[in-house]
């Protein structure tokens, strides 16, 4: 990533550095704008590990409402679970596509990874509005207001990459495989992954351990 | 629809390969097959109900790790490069962090709902 202390423009190069400069300044741009958002991802690790521990804290505090035992559909939970999972693959194709500068396969694997988002908005949505319309809501019990709380934070999430990939697609569409646009798609590329992986937990600990 | 730029060569002075390290559809295969194996195992052993929630809960937590670092490995190419120092240092923080925050709430509130079960109260 090459961002270590540079050394001083002393005497002992007293041309070098202005030459060096402009020439690192535009390779760091993007190197630093990926560890930049990686790091706001990692500030977002902690937000969902807050998440996580109120939800396994409040995890018995059904207060007579249902458990999870009674309200968790595995295999819908599977279902959404395939649809992140191949949209991770799909969207690591479409960042393939970039490397060898396929702009017309870009947009058609970031097509398909837009149609799995939006599939598992849709199976989570749902499964949001059948539970609430059961009476089983987030005013429910403790349990049900974590479990909101934490899967639709996640959604949340997954919506918000979802806008960002369609103003992207136009992006790419418009400019062509820019140095900037191929910033950009790495840092969506961080947090894409990185959904998958909360995702990872949510289906661990909310769903499987609810249920077994 | 124009192409203002033209089809963009990766120059070797910043190539995209030095900012994202190799990422090849091998890597993406292999880490999606393994991902389908580590999500259809503790699914299938939950889902029949073979073994008791003793037996399952820490597989499935186990295979869920190992899932994670998969991702990470195969999907956001993290590895021990010089070039990634300080992805990998922020990553290793945020593991500390999380440890504490989930170790130590889950640690905290198990001995505060022990010792406010009813008839352990002291009794004046």
């Amino acid at each position: 990533m090459n961002i270590q202390a540079r050394p001083l423009p002393v005497a002992t190069a007293p041309l070098a550095p202005e030459v060096f400069e402009v020439e690192e300044e535009h390779h760091d741009a993007g190197a630093i704008t990926t560890l930049g958002f990686w790091i706001y991802l990692m500030s977002d690790c902690i937000l969902f590990a807050s998440l996580f521990a109120s939800f396994v804290v409040l995890r018995g505090a059904t207060a007579g409402g249902p458990s999870g035992r009674e309200i968790f559909n595995l295999p819908y939970v599977a279902v959404e679970t395939s649809c992140l999972l191949v949209s991770s693959f799909t969207y690591g194709m479409a960042m393939i596509s970039a490397e060898s500068g396929k702009r017309a396969w870009v947009l058609r694997w970031l097509g398909l990874t837009l149609a799995l988002g939006l599939a598992f908005m849709g199976l989570e949505l749902h499964e949001f509005a059948k539970l609430i319309s059961e009476g089983s809501g987030p005013d429910r019990s403790g349990f049900l207001s974590a479990f909101f709380t934490l899967v639709g934070t996640h959604g949340l999430h997954v919506t918000s990459g979802m806008v960002w990939m369609l103003v992207l697609m136009a992006h790419v569409l418009r400019n062509g495989l820019t140095e900037a646009n191929r910033t950009r798609l790495m840092c969506l590329s961080l947090f894409w992954h990185f959904l998958d992986i909360v995702w990872i937990g949510v289906f661990t600990v909310v769903y499987l351990m609810g249920v077994a | 629809m124009h192409e203002p730029r033209g089809p963009l060569i990766p120059s070797p002075a910043h190539g995209p390969s030095e900012a994202t390290p190799h990422a090849t559809v091998r890597s993406y295969v292999t880490g999606f097959v393994l991902s389908v194996v580590l999500t259809a195992i503790p699914f299938v052993l939950v889902m029949s109900g073979l073994a008791p929630a003793a037996t399952t809960v820490p597989i499935c937590v186990a295979l869920g790790v190992a899932q994670i670092v998969v991702h990470l490995v195969y999907f956001l190419h993290m590895n021990t490069s010089s070039s990634q120092t300080w992805n990998t240092a922020a990553f290793v923080f945020t593991f500390v962090i999380v440890a504490i925050l989930v170790g130590g709430s889950l640690w905290v509130m198990y001995h505060m709902d022990m010792n406010m079960m009813p008839g352990m109260m002291p009794m004046e």
